[in-house]
């Protein structure tokens, strides 16, 4: 039995969606990363998981039991979560307080509640810092304090909001191994969102897609970064060439797809007539100079029309009666002398397309 | 003009002297406003805590209504309190009309708006974000709302202060209710109504500054609190 299942959860605000229909299913034990652009509704769907809010319609199971229950039962359910929203907001109070008020709120003994609020402030390095008044904290050094204050609470879920956006570089990679670290070291369900994808793949097991209130995709990393399901998430997970077009032919399930300046080719099973966007990797595009005899079943001719460079890599705009984007080493740019106007040649095998269905057969 | 230097300095004279009377009226007319200031704030925090935290209809108009009373007459209260606890009144029977006891009534009556309201804006000023942080970790609704007063405690400190002063200057209730009987429920502001249309200014001088005294303290402690 999943521990968190939702069914058909939907919240409007001023009679605007911001949820539809999100149904979850997550195992205990489970590390879930909602990914999203920002409004997607992220936020939203965390403050109702955490109890915080009601939904609109729809029911939220948790361990089996509907929490749409007295407050009273609600108030039960939400003492065996931790919520750490997205801005971290210091209590007025020491750091150890802080760290010490969840647990304070469950009425646990002081010997108790100082043996974990220690525990928790060695954790996350700020032991020392335990009498100073957590209003004084940098933000990285709050959003640690944020992060004990809900795993002394030893939650069967955490939930976490956007836990590293506002912080600065080297505050965010801490905190990211910190929640690694809590990761590795519990076994409870975590449930965070993020709009940063690398984030996500770092640290969860699964990872669901929230574009514009709807959850489109939910999956493994590798799946959703191979096969988007939709335009939309592939968009999103940053497949920089993503070609519409409709299927001209079928054959062995292999399909030609009319994308207006060119054919490709491409694996897949979709039927003949069918509107599809293609999805190419950029590096899985090859550029060459000559016309190279190969077993990829794409090639054509362009012009490089762009150049940038992207860390150890260069990215190369290449107009070949289409826009194609692929990503070489900058050791290969400079071998090819790549520069804007120069003529290449692209290629990319049909094995390494993905066809997304963009809508029924026409 | 030397009347009034006189006064002054025969006043001073009084109130370094410990003058027996001073000493026994300023001291009731604390112990009244004090015990009024108490009852109102048990009452008033967590009745506010309840207005801000609950929603429901006709609460905005609830607040503006409670603003518009902090400015009620004294004398109106007076009036009000004196028809309750008048012979005849509902609550006649307990023989409260003209003792501390009923000048306690008519302060409270009189400070509770003030409270109330000052402790709604005070909680208002606490940032949202709190309320859902505390609740996030675990804290049943009475659990945050003794953390949102916690976190506005200089304001709601603030508050009962404001709500102190109020209670002590005031004369319309005193009067009216208490009935200004020596020894008994005579107190700074009556005193000096009284002594003063009775030609004692020097005792009148004394008391007043007394009040005044009372009012730098009561200044001087919420400024330090806001700083």
């Amino acid at each position: 039995m999943p521990l968190i299942e939702t069914n058909d959860l939907c919240q409007r605000y001023d009679g605007r969606h911001i949820l539809r229909n999100i149904n979850l299913s997550i195992e205990a034990g489970e590390v879930l990363a909602l990914i999203g652009p920002t409004g997607a509704g992220k936020t939203t769907l965390l403050r109702l998981l955490a109890l915080l809010d009601t939904p609109t319609s729809g029911a939220i199971f948790f361990d089996g039991a509907n929490v749409a229950g007295s407050p009273r039962f609600r108030l039960e359910m939400r003492r065996r979560m931790a919520f750490v929203l997205q801005k971290p907001m210091a209590f007025n109070a020491s750091v150890y307080d802080n760290v010490a008020s969840g647990l304070r709120w469950r009425g646990l003994g002081r010997a108790e509640v100082r043996d974990q609020v220690e525990r928790v402030l060695e954790m996350i390095g700020l032991s020392a810092d335990r009498n100073r008044n957590a209003r004084t904290l940098s933000g990285g050094e709050m959003q640690r304090v944020a992060i004990a204050r809900a795993i002394a609470l030893d939650p069967e879920v955490l939930l976490l909001d956007e836990p590293t956006a506002n912080l600065d570089p080297v505050s965010a990679r801490r905190t990211e191994e910190l929640l690694a670290a809590v990761i590795r070291q519990r076994s409870a369900t975590v449930i965070l969102s993020t709009h940063d994808l690398a984030q996500g793949q770092r640290l969860a097991d699964r990872i669901g897609v929230l574009i514009n209130g709807e959850i489109p995709q939910i999956g493994t990393s590798r799946d959703i970064f191979v096969s988007p399901g939709s335009r939309e998430v592939a968009e999103f997970v940053g497949v920089e060439n993503i070609l519409d077009g409709t299927v001209l032919s079928s054959a062995e399930d292999v399909v030609t797809v009319d994308i207006g300046g060119g054919l490709i080719e491409a694996v897949s099973d979709v039927a003949v007539g069918q509107r599809v966007s293609v999805c190419v990797r950029p590096e899985n595009v090859t550029l060459a100079l000559s016309r190279l005899s190969s077993s990829a079943r794409n090639s054509f001719t362009g012009k490089v029309t762009w150049l940038s460079s992207a860390g150890p890599l260069a990215r190369v705009h290449v107009d070949c009666g289409f826009p194609l984007v692929a990503l070489v080493t900058r050791r290969s740019a400079a071998d090819l002398d790549l520069h804007i106007g120069r003529q290449v040649y692209v290629t990319f095998k049909a094995s390494a397309t993905h066809v997304i269905r963009t809508e029924r057969d026409s | 003009m030397t009347e009034i230097w006189q006064g002054l300095v025969r006043a001073i004279e009084l109130i370094v002297t410990l003058d027996a009377e001073v000493i026994e009226i300023t001291w009731r007319s604390l112990t009244i406003s004090v015990i009024a200031t108490v009852l109102a704030s048990v009452l008033c925090l967590p009745l506010g805590a309840l207005v801000h935290f609950r929603r429901f209809r006709g609460k905005r108009l609830l607040i503006s209504l409670v603003q518009t009373l902090y400015s009620v007459p004294t004398v109106v209260i007076g009036l009000l309190v004196f028809i309750l606890l008048s012979r005849s009144g509902p609550l006649g029977g307990l023989n409260l009309l003209f003792t501390p006891a009923a000048m306690v009534v008519g302060q409270v009556v009189l400070i509770i708006p003030i409270l109330l309201g000052l402790t709604i804006s005070a909680l208002s000023s606490v940032d949202r974000t709190i309320a859902d942080t505390a609740r996030s970790l675990g804290a049943s609704g009475p659990q945050t709302a003794v953390l949102v007063l916690t976190e506005a405690r200089f304001a709601v400190t603030a508050a009962v202060i404001m709500a102190f002063g109020r209670a002590i200057s005031e004369v319309g209730i005193a009067i009216m209710v208490g009935g200004n009987i020596r020894g008994f429920t005579r107190v700074l502001t009556t005193a000096i109504s009284l002594e003063t249309s009775r030609g004692d200014v020097e005792l009148s001088m004394a008391l007043g500054l007394i009040l005044l005294l009372i009012a730098l303290a009561v200044n001087l402690t919420l400024n330090r609190i806001q700083r």
